[in-house]
């Protein structure tokens, strides 16, 4: 072993090459990304389970952000239907417009927007309490006192986030299609009922619960980023700034990555 | 498997611990033992790895080299679950407190009690404002940790290491940043409490008031290595030149 690692790391251990560095950092974080996850899966199905913190960290992340999530819900809303309505009457299919505004939200504007919002809220939120917590030694305090950092910290947030992401995408497809609606009926009086019946027409469970697990994916995407960097903070406070920046930036492109993905298995598994 | 009997085994006993950070070493070669229901001081500048003497002992760091026995348990070798079992027993005060900042007083006081005790909701908080009431901080019970003092932080880090009872006490530098006042009315507590419950402890510091108020023992850590150790008064006879140095600096001061 110690043979082999000096075979290798001495070519690429004395002039680091700027690329190879930046290639091998990737791969240690890669590396480290899926550690934790096992770890957190570990973690998650293993007793004792901490009830009482997994509610505060639903309430702290499902509950405190439904203001937020449901008013860039409302205003996707009413752009999508600024929007369409115009090409639309421009094409004569004026009618179409409920179920163009309810399909496009339920199937991506609502968890898409959910996602990205919270990535916001809650990766920063995350990353800057689990990195705070790790350079003022509040981890080494709670395995100090024999509790597993990860049962308490990481399993209860990423969960959170996972339970709490489908319920806000359901809160922003409700404020998306009524201020859509709202949005609609100041320019053609239609009715809120015609509105619906029209809009849901053609929608079934099999759109609404797909896109639900793209939600709950993207939860599990926001709490492990935010985690992740969060509880590998460390160099005092300006770590903690990069914890919560790249918990962010990392969570929103992972969210939008995974969308590509999980667009492409969907229209495989619910044609 | 030992030879001497429980009572007269010492506590905490180190062997020959090796610990280093990339080039830095920080501990080279560390023996000490500490007697049950002693106080032993470590004395030390700072940044001469005190603090991660404390860490090796409750397993947050593994040492490079070298063997912990605490109660007879090879802490180093433990399995986590057999390890935390251990930890139960050790209550340790970290250096700015490092109360838990999303909890109230009262909750993080608590913590230990609603994980490791059978307790009902109303006993803990019955054991937790007891606590409270020892280190003087029971009109604090709903405030979060960011609006108290450091001092007062200090005595709810000191109610909450105490909260299971432990026979280990670790302290990493208790009455750091504290003016002299609250400094020394921490080392009081911890004397109060060492009297009362018969614990044995480690104290990490650099401060010499708590020489005399606290220690059974001293120990001092220079360069990674235990450089003189014995009763206060014998410390003081030592000629040993950096010893010498770092009292005479200190009364100075």
């Amino acid at each position: 072993m110690t043979a082999k690692e000096a075979i290798t790391s001495t070519p690429v251990a004395q002039p680091e090459w700027g690329l190879l560095k930046i290639l091998r950092e990737t791969f240690e974080w890669f590396g480290e990304l899926g550690l934790f996850v096992w770890r957190f899966i570990r973690a998650a199905l293993t007793p004792p389970y901490e009830g009482r913190e997994l509610l505060r960290q639903m309430d702290e992340i499902g509950a405190k952000s439904l203001p937020l999530v449901a008013l860039a819900g409302g205003a996707i809303g009413v752009v999508l239907s600024m929007q369409t309505r115009d090409s639309l009457v421009r094409f004569g299919a004026k009618s179409f417009l409920p179920i163009v505004i309810v399909m496009s939200i339920i199937k991506e504007s609502g968890p898409i927007i959910t996602a990205l919002v919270m990535s916001g809220r809650i990766g920063a939120g995350i990353g800057a309490e689990l990195g705070s917590m790790k350079v003022t030694e509040q981890i080494d305090a709670i395995e100090a006192s024999a509790v597993n950092p990860h049962k308490f910290l990481v399993v209860t947030r990423i969960l959170a986030c996972m339970l709490m992401l489908p319920l806000l995408t359901l809160a922003a497809d409700f404020c998306g299609i009524m201020t859509g609606w709202v949005a609609n009926a100041l320019s053609d009086r239609t009715p809120l009922q015609l509105f619906i019946n029209n809009g849901f027409e053609d929608v079934g469970f099999d759109d609404l619960f797909p896109s639900l697990l793209k939600a709950l994916v993207f939860g599990f995407i926001i709490g492990l980023m935010g985690c992740f960097q969060g509880m590998r903070a460390s160099g005092g406070t300006e770590g903690v700034g990069r914890a919560s920046t790249s918990a962010v930036v990392l969570s929103s492109l992972f969210v939008i990555l995974a969308d590509v993905v999980l667009v492409r298995l969907i229209i495989m598994f619910f044609p | 498997m030992k030879m001497e009997n429980n009572s007269s085994e010492p506590a905490i006993r180190m062997q020959d611990l090796h610990k280093a950070f990339g080039q830095q070493v920080v501990l080279n070669g560390v023996n000490l033992d500490v007697p049950r229901g002693q106080t032993l001081l470590v004395l030390g500048r700072s940044g001469t790895g005190k603090s991660v003497l404390l860490k090796l002992l409750i397993g947050l760091q593994k040492p490079d080299q070298g063997e912990i026995e605490i109660n007879g348990a090879p802490v180093t070798s433990l399995p986590l679950k057999e390890l935390n079992e251990t930890r139960k027993k050790i209550g340790f005060l970290f250096q700015n407190a490092a109360l838990y900042d999303s909890l109230t007083v009262e909750e993080n006081v608590a913590f230990p009690l609603r994980r490791h005790s059978d307790l009902q909701d109303s006993e803990i908080r019955e054991r937790v404002r007891e606590l409270l009431a020892q280190v003087g901080m029971e009109s604090a019970l709903q405030k979060m940790p960011a609006n108290i003092s450091g001092g007062m932080k200090k005595r709810v880090g000191l109610a909450r290491a105490l909260a299971l009872d432990p026979e280990i006490m670790l302290l990493d530098e208790p009455n750091a940043g504290l003016d002299p006042i609250t400094a020394g009315e921490i080392d009081e507590l911890i004397r109060d409490m060492q009297q009362e419950r018969g614990i044995t402890s480690v104290v990490v510091t650099h401060d010499m008031r708590s020489v005399h108020t606290i220690a059974d023992r001293v120990a001092m850590l220079n360069r990674g290595a235990i450089v003189a150790e014995g009763t206060p008064e014998e410390l003081k006879q030592s000629d040993d030149p950096f010893v010498v140095n770092f009292l005479q600096e200190k009364q100075e001061k």
